[in-house]
């Protein structure tokens, strides 16, 4: 499905700073996986999703979709197939839109943008199904602008806009993480519960160990641009909080933080 | 009368280049100085074409596409090269001085007694006589009002709405799989070819082109958009291009005003910047007023 091999990435190459992030690095996401993909800051795991996402270059190594390679690929290109959600709610709508251009925009993703009408009417009640599921009065605001949403509805709205094209994967950055408690937990059973309905391959970077436990079907745990534990199936349903966070307090002392 | 037929007339000729301003301030975010040069850049076009007797309904068209081109050359500067958005209009208008005297052939290239928009043999034998007074005005009206409902229906279109992102929050234009710098692109080519009809208009009213009459083309711009929106708050979308073309003639009726007092015209550039900056300060204080009862 996703195959990345060989990554080299430095960064501030040339310079006293320079620092290399991944080398050698390899790493594979087989088709319906969902993966949760945790690790201390500056591990490298946003920079993970970055590459794969094209909005930063590697300096060498291929990343595979389906066997094709799109290392060269840009970013807007290889975003046709892949849905992100970001950490911050802001970036995945457009506040000064409604909700249903919103939607309307999103739904055309993949096709071409152009001179055919943006917003079809005809097309509202297909939104408020869409909407419903979500439990948050959003079927009811159709023509409200999204930046008068807050964080959660609209982050709510930034993963059903994500997830209402086809696509190879879907990227979760962080993308609980700018929300207060409880309304993450509702965006995270959210996102589990699309992932499986539309039997998506996913991969989640999250800073909630107890999500990556719950949540998802593998594992995977980074520390200074390498994969330290990688669980799967059954291994992965035997592990706990508890011992991810051992592991997690053992690497940190090593860093000395 | 005399003097609300002008101010009518030169704000909506004038509102036609703030609909490209609009797109690129308010919907792109983009400090677009080409505009300085692509509005002398119409009338030069115009001026020429009209001196050499050309059909003055084409005059548009030909000045849309110049303009548009040139809007997308900034974009390329801009995009391609990664120039910085000021400084990306920047040289364009400067280039476009010496294009637009090329053009004309020299500074200062007058056009009476020729077929325009306004005076031709059509126009004479479809208005009649009592209505005379009122015909520059009513084809300037048209004109802008058919500007306004083209850019209208464009917002709407999936593109228009794309444009729109762009400008809102351009992380979502990537992830839609869109390259915003192309969108950049397209908006600034609408911009620069509105601005250019503007100019135009704008010379075939004023009968004649000059090198010099783009400058403060931005600011005048920017003062209508600003007075528009903000005078219109509560518009929604489809509206804005309304009260941005009110904007522009309430602006003119300021500057005429102070004409009035008794300020000479020699002094029109420093009255259009000071208005400028008093609605600048103005908008200031209606924000902070807002925060504060907020």
């Amino acid at each position: 499905m996703l195959e990345l091999s060989k990554i080299y990435k430095f960064y501030n190459p040339g310079t006293v700073n320079e620092m290399c992030l991944f080398r050698d690095f390899n790493f594979r996401v087989e088709e319906g996986e969902f993966v949760a993909i945790v690790g201390s800051n500056g591990s490298g795991k946003t920079s993970l999703l970055n590459i794969i996402c094209g909005s930063i270059p590697v300096d060498s190594g291929s990343i595979k979709v389906k066997g094709r390679d799109i290392t060269r690929m840009k970013e807007f290109k290889r975003m046709e197939n892949i849905g992100r959600v970001f950490q911050n709610p802001a970036m995945g709508t457009c506040p000064s839109m409604t909700i249903m251009e919103n939607m309307a925009l999103a739904e055309n993703k993949g096709r071409s943008y152009g001179l055919g009408r943006g917003v079809l009417k005809r097309r509202e009640e297909a939104y408020k199904d869409m909407l419903r599921p979500l439990n948050l009065g959003l079927e009811d605001k159709l023509h409200v602008k999204v930046g008068s949403l807050s964080g959660g509805q609209r982050q709510a709205l930034a993963l059903l806009m994500s997830t209402m094209t086809p696509m190879d994967f879907l990227i979760l950055d962080e993308h609980t993480a700018a929300l207060d408690p409880k309304t993450a937990e509702i965006n995270m059973k959210l996102t589990d519960q699309v992932v499986r309905e539309k039997g998506l391959t996913a991969i989640m970077v999250t800073h909630n160990l107890r999500y990556a436990v719950e949540y998802g079907t593998r594992l995977v745990m980074m520390h200074q641009g390498k994969v330290i534990l990688d669980k799967s199936g059954e291994e992965k349903k035997n592990t706990s909080v508890d011992d991810i966070l051992s592991l997690f307090n053992e690497i940190s002392i090593e860093c000395g933080n | 009368m005399a003097l609300l037929l002008s101010v009518l007339e030169q704000g909506m000729v004038y509102a036609i280049m703030a609909l490209g301003v609009y797109i690129t301030y308010k919907i792109l975010d983009f400090p677009d100085l080409t505009v300085d040069g692509s509005f002398p850049m119409g009338a030069a076009i115009t001026a020429l074409l009209i001196s050499k007797d050309f059909n003055p309904l084409l005059t548009l068209p030909i000045s849309f596409a110049a303009g548009a081109l040139v809007g997308a050359l900034t974009g390329l500067i801009h995009v391609k090269l990664k120039v910085r958005d000021l400084l990306s209009g920047i040289i364009m208008m400067t280039a476009l001085y010496t294009v637009n005297l090329r053009i004309a052939g020299r500074a200062n290239l007058p056009i009476y007694n020729k077929a325009t928009i306004f005076d031709n043999s059509f126009l004479d034998a479809l208005v009649p006589e009592s209505l005379n007074p009122y015909k520059t005005v009513l084809v300037i009206l048209i004109i802008t009002l058919v500007s306004k409902y083209i850019l209208d229906w464009y917002l709407r279109t999936k593109s228009g709405m794309m444009l729109r992102a762009v400008g809102d929050n351009d992380v979502i234009v990537t992830s839609l799989g869109v390259d915003r710098g192309m969108m950049k692109l397209v908006g600034l080519s609408i911009a620069n070819g509105l601005v250019s009809l503007s100019g135009c208009v704008f010379a075939q009213q004023q009968r004649f082109f000059d090198v010099s009459m783009g400058t403060g083309t931005m600011v005048i711009g920017l003062a209508s958009v600003i007075i528009g929106t903000s005078l219109f708050k509560k518009a929604t979308i489809f509206r804005v291009t309304t009260s941005v073309i009110i904007g522009s003639v309430i602006y003119k009726a300021c500057v005429a005003l102070a004409l009035r007092l008794g300020f000479p015209s020699q002094d029109l550039k420093a009255i259009t910047a000071v208005l400028f900056l008093i609605i600048l300060v103005l908008g200031n204080l209606q924000k902070r007023k807002v925060k504060i009862h907020a």
